[in-house]
């Protein structure tokens, strides 16, 4: 299953990637969207994959007696899913006040932090 | 390492404790705050004095604690002749220039200011001359560099102040890092980290290939410090200061700190070819060249400035000579140096004080109106021509003692020594004679003696070289000879007094005395000359600093705009190429490129299916034209993930996903209706493929990695450990949960946090007023305009 | 989006989906479930009601600020970590207490804490986001 669990984990990068490099920040938004889900399922992956037996110790046992899902990989994504929840919203509201205050999407025309026409540091002391 | 004596803490503590306390007091009592700021001082002079009978006989004080033992670094100081000296030259000269700056500076406004800066520097300064650890020592050697900034800098108002500051700071901080590296080296050859257990080990040091490196480093800082020529030019522009900073730093004490590690790497490094050519030939030019531009200048304290820098290279080289009584002469020569020049300084200060100019030119005749300063005056000026009875006749005595050997490189070297010397006399008798005999000149202001506090320093200064002189013997067996001893590692005994060595060294000081009477004669044409070659060269480093300065920010400029172009589609390409490199190339390099993965046998119908609508999914985001459909496949493959965690295992991520899912669509739905942008792409074709090469390249990478990764057999110790206490400790049967809020539970608290604080910034952009446009300031902006309140 | 249908339903769907995320949070110590899943299912539930019936019946019926809900669940959180200083273990150590009631065993926990902390500080941040947001969207 890793295999076709790796081919996923590829194009989710690539579109993820993809997204990002066009200069429209309503598409970059979505590329951080799916980068979350492509860096949730790399970590998934790494912890190796076992179907449907969630990691819970049975009410009379003491620790698992069968073979289940890798608990830690699944801890650390799912905080991870819900900060990366958390700054999308962040940085959606961010790119929407941008947009609002400089009235364009396109990222090279938001140039307040670096104008194109910067003047050259002062010589002096 | 001895129990740390809290005596002494608290006298290395205490100019930092007045650094605190003098703003309040200035505050609160003017420039008669003066009276209890010079106790700390005094204090500090006085417990160092308890030391002297202990360290003439022979013995070192060492204390100290451990810093971190694991890298054998601790917070230790030791006293020896050498550090003691220096000690109470800090801490009397310290006492004195207090008084000074409560006459010289009364009634200014940041006065307070003032004397914390000098009190960091003493502390400072303190730290410096005893510290055993390597790291202490770089330490409050950056430390002086940055006090001595802020004190040159003090006037910041003026562009020449901040330039000279600046100036010294890069010069001395360099040098720092030069001296850091050169302990580092240091530490190698020899695995101490203590100055105390180096001298032990000059033969380790000299014999190890690295050792002229470390004596390169080390010089580095030396010579930066202690302004030797090349680096020779920010002291005279360091004279922007306040006059009892000149006086203080940058002649009595921290310029001496370069001559101090000179001296204290005497015994380990010392005693080689390298060192006996590099510190007198660089001495020497710096002696040479310091006493000729000292004479072209006709301003006060620029004169005495640039007689510093050849004094300090006369120690440089007498140090470097290699003789006893070379050494034992630039010992002697420091401390009268410290005497009278800093006596001179405040002198110079004075005149400039009271007579409101400090040309030499149109100075004249103050002798009636300042009896007190023209006699300290002509004290300090005998002291610094080398004439009897005063302390640096003994020490020039000594110097050509120690020089006169009878071969060529000796001659040489006696050569400059009088020339540097002879003109030295000149300019110290010119301070002395011109502005106070003659004919009175009209002044800008109308001169009369200074007050208490400003002539009770350089007078003690003249009276204490007077007595150093008279009372020679006794000097000499508390401070000269132990000082000596420190500097060769070996005990020594300095036997000079006033009676003169009938000989070679006699005739020199007369051969000096001779050249200097004549020179000063014909003083004006000697300006003339100088000032005219000089201006025949037309360069020198000073002007070479600027050029090194505005080179380096019209360098920066260049590369910012290179690497910050200020378009983000060219970061984010640069950034994402990186990772694809990263990723592929080592697996290619090294040949660990995963095996070619078989299909897998075991894929059922319904996991292939949640996997194929995750492509679809992804594929329709991307080709989407209009904002509903790139909403509803961004969740198409959302939920194809949860579906994904769901059969994997993972509830808990899955139920997670699901509603996060939701609610990122949800908000995606309401921030893009309100937009109305378009999701659809609007590049250039060409542009498309080389995104498309660049996103493919990376997710391919991504793929090739967790391929090998799952190649290899999984350990899962890590997991079991989990598995093994999840319910036997932490009493829970759910491993994910019991991770997430007990194991790991520091971890969470901070990503709870996160959560929380992205929602208050959230919040806060949303509230922002609208209507901003760039250049706009904020209402709450500091700089705005102030607004009358209504 | 505001049919009737929806506004109708949308109180008691709400309602059903907080005391559902209080169900998932507390059993989630041994079962599928826990602070952060309850607090998205709380919050999404906020939002539902936000969408259907407006933003200001939604901020009168929780009455306090979402934010400053979810202030209170980091500080309840930190407590929890620090139960333990008083009793000389590490920071963030679980300790535990059995209570009986009426015979009926109990287990209370700082772990417990800090779990209710999180769904707090879940559910109020990400209700003042998405509430901030339907705002933006009508005014």
């Amino acid at each position: 299953m890793e295999p076709l669990f790796a081919l996923l984990v590829g194009a989710l990068f690539a579109v993820s990637i993809y997204l990002f490099l066009s200069k429209h920040i309503i598409r970059v938004l979505m590329g951080v969207a799916i980068l979350g889900n492509a860096v949730n399922l790399l970590i998934f992956t790494n912890g190796r994959l076992l179907r449907e037996v969630p990691p819970v110790i049975p009410v009379d046992e003491a620790t698992l007696q069968q073979a289940a899902a890798n608990p830690l990989p699944q801890a650390l994504i799912l905080t991870a899913i819900v900060i990366s929840f958390s700054f999308f919203a962040f940085l959606l509201v961010l790119g929407y006040r941008a947009f609002q205050e400089l009235e364009t999407d396109d990222t090279d025309e938001m140039r307040v932090a670096e104008p194109v026409d910067e003047e050259a540091p002062p010589l002096g002391y | 390492m001895a129990a740390p004596d809290g005596m002494t803490i608290i006298a290395l503590g205490l100019p930092f404790i007045a650094a605190l306390v003098a703003p309040a007091l200035v505050r609160r009592l003017g420039h008669n705050a003066v009276w209890a700021l010079a106790l700390f001082p005094l204090f500090v002079f006085v417990r160092f004095l308890e030391f002297l009978p202990e360290i003439a006989g022979g013995e070192a004080v060492t204390g100290g604690f451990q810093w971190a033992p694991s890298y054998n670094v601790s917070f230790s100081w030791f006293l020896d002749g050498l550090s003691l000296t220096f000690a109470l030259l800090i801490s009397a000269i310290g006492t004195l220039i207090v008084f000074y700056t409560g006459g010289y500076l009364k009634g200014h406004a940041q006065l307070g200011r003032f004397y914390s800066f000098i009190f960091l520097f003493m502390g400072s300064m303190l730290g410096l001359v005893v510290s055993d650890s390597f790291l202490m020592l770089f330490v409050y050697w950056e430390l002086t560099s940055i006090t001595s900034f802020l004190l040159i800098g003090f006037d910041h108002g003026r562009e020449a102040s901040r330039r000279a500051a600046l100036q010294a700071l890069i010069v001395t901080g360099l040098g720092g890092l030069s001296l850091m590296a050169g302990l580092l080296v240091t530490w190698n050859i020899t695995g101490v980290t203590q100055l105390s257990l180096l001298v032990g080990l000059g033969e380790e040091v000299r014999a190890s290939p690295f050792y002229l490196m470390a004596l390169i480093l080390l010089l580095g800082g030396a010579f930066t410090k202690s302004a030797q020529f090349p680096f020779h030019f920010w002291l005279p522009n360091a004279m922007e200061a306040p006059t009892p900073v000149s006086a203080y730093l940058h002649s009595a004490t921290m310029v001496k700190a370069g001559v101090y590690l000179v001296m204290r790497m005497n015994p380990a490094f010392g005693d080689t070819v390298a060192w006996e050519t590099i510190l007198p030939v660089f001495g020497g030019a710096t002696l040479l060249i310091g006493s000729l531009l000292a004479i072209r200048q006709t301003d006060l304290k620029l004169m005495l400035a640039y007689t510093t820098v050849s004094s300090l290279g006369l120690m440089v080289m007498m140090t470097g000579f290699g003789s006893e009584h070379a050494a034992a002469a630039g010992v002697l020569y420091l401390v009268a140096h410290s005497m009278f020049k800093g006596a001179l300084f405040m002198l110079a200060g004075n005149i400039d004080h009271e007579s409101g100019t400090r040309d030499i030119t149109r100075l004249g005749g103050l002798r009636k109106l300042m009896p007190i300063s023209f006699l300290a005056a002509m004290a300090a000026a005998l002291s610094m021509g080398g004439l009897p009875p005063f302390f640096g006749f003994l020490s020039k005595e000594e110097i050509y003692y120690g020089l006169w050997h009878m071969d060529a490189w000796s001659v040489l070297f006696v050569l400059v020594a009088i020339v540097g010397n002879g003109l030295m006399f000149v300019i110290g008798f010119a301070i002395a004679i011109k502005p106070f005999l003659g004919k009175e000149v009209e002044t800008p202001k109308h001169a009369h003696e200074a007050p208490f506090l400003m002539w009770i320093g350089p007078a003690t200064l003249a009276t204490g070289g007077f007595l150093a002189a008279v009372l020679s013997p006794l000097f000499h067996r508390f401070v000269s000879s132990p000082m000596v001893s420190a500097v060769t590692g070996r005990p020594e005994e300095i036997t000079i007094s006033l009676l003169p060595h009938i000989g070679m060294p006699l005739l020199l000081s007369l051969i000096t005395i001779v050249f200097a009477v004549l020179v000063y004669l014909k003083l004006d044409a000697a300006r003339a000359a100088i000032a005219a070659t000089l201006a025949a060269i037309g360069w020198g480093p000073d002007r070479g600093f600027d050029q090194f300065i505005s080179g380096t920010v019209r360098l920066s400029r260049r590369v910012t705009k290179f690497v910050q172009p200020g378009q983000l589609d060219i970061y984010m390409t640069a950034t994402f190429a990186a990772v694809a490199i990263t990723l592929i190339a080592p697996m290619v390099i090294f040949d660990e490129l995963p095996a070619l993965p078989v299909w897998p046998a075991d894929a059922e119908i319904h996991e292939l299916a949640v996997i194929l609508i995750a492509f679809i999914g992804l594929g329709a985001v991307i080709s989407a034209k209009d904002r509903l459909t790139a909403i509803v496949s961004l969740g198409i493959q959302g939920f194809a993930v949860a579906l994904i965690f769901m059969l994997f295992g993972a509830p808990d991520l899955s139920f997670t996903q699901f509603m996060v899912e939701t609610l990122s669509v949800v908000i995606l739905a309401l921030v893009m209706t309100r937009l109305r942008l378009s999701p659809a792409d609007h590049r250039p074709t060409g542009q498309k493929i080389v995104d498309a090469t660049v996103s493919i390249a990376c997710g391919a990478g991504f793929m090739l990695y967790l391929l090998s990764v799952t190649e290899v057999p999984f350990r899962s110790y890590l997991s079991d450990f989990f598995i093994a206490y999840s319910k036997t400790i932490a009493h829970g049967a759910n491993i994910v949960n019991v991770i997430i809020v007990d194991f790991r539970g520091t971890d969470t608290l901070g990503e709870i946090a996160v959560v929380m604080v992205t929602g208050l910034a959230i919040l806060s952009l949303i509230r922002v007023r609208p209507g901003w446009k760039p250049g706009m300031l904020a209402e709450n902006d500091p700089d705005a305009p102030r607004q009358e309140k209504k | 989006m505001r049919t009737v249908i929806f506004r109708t339903v949308a109180p008691y769907l709400t309602s059903l989906m907080v005391l559902f995320s209080i169900f998932v949070l507390l059993r989630g110590h041994n079962e599928p479930g826990g602070g952060f899943i309850g607090g998205l299912i709380a919050a999404s539930a906020f939002a539902i009601y936000g969408i259907a019936c407006g933003v200001a019946p939604v901020r009168r019926a929780i009455y306090f600020h979402p934010m400053a809900i979810s202030a209170f669940g980091l500080f309840l959180s930190a407590i929890a970590g620090m139960i333990s200083l008083p009793l000389s273990v590490p920071f963030m150590t679980g300790n535990w207490m059995k209570l009986y009631f009426f015979g009926v065993e109990l287990d209370l926990s700082s772990v417990l804490i800090f779990d209710i902390g999180v769904y707090f500080v879940v559910v109020g941040a990400i209700t003042s986001i998405a509430l901030a947001l339907e705002e933006r969207d009508r005014d």
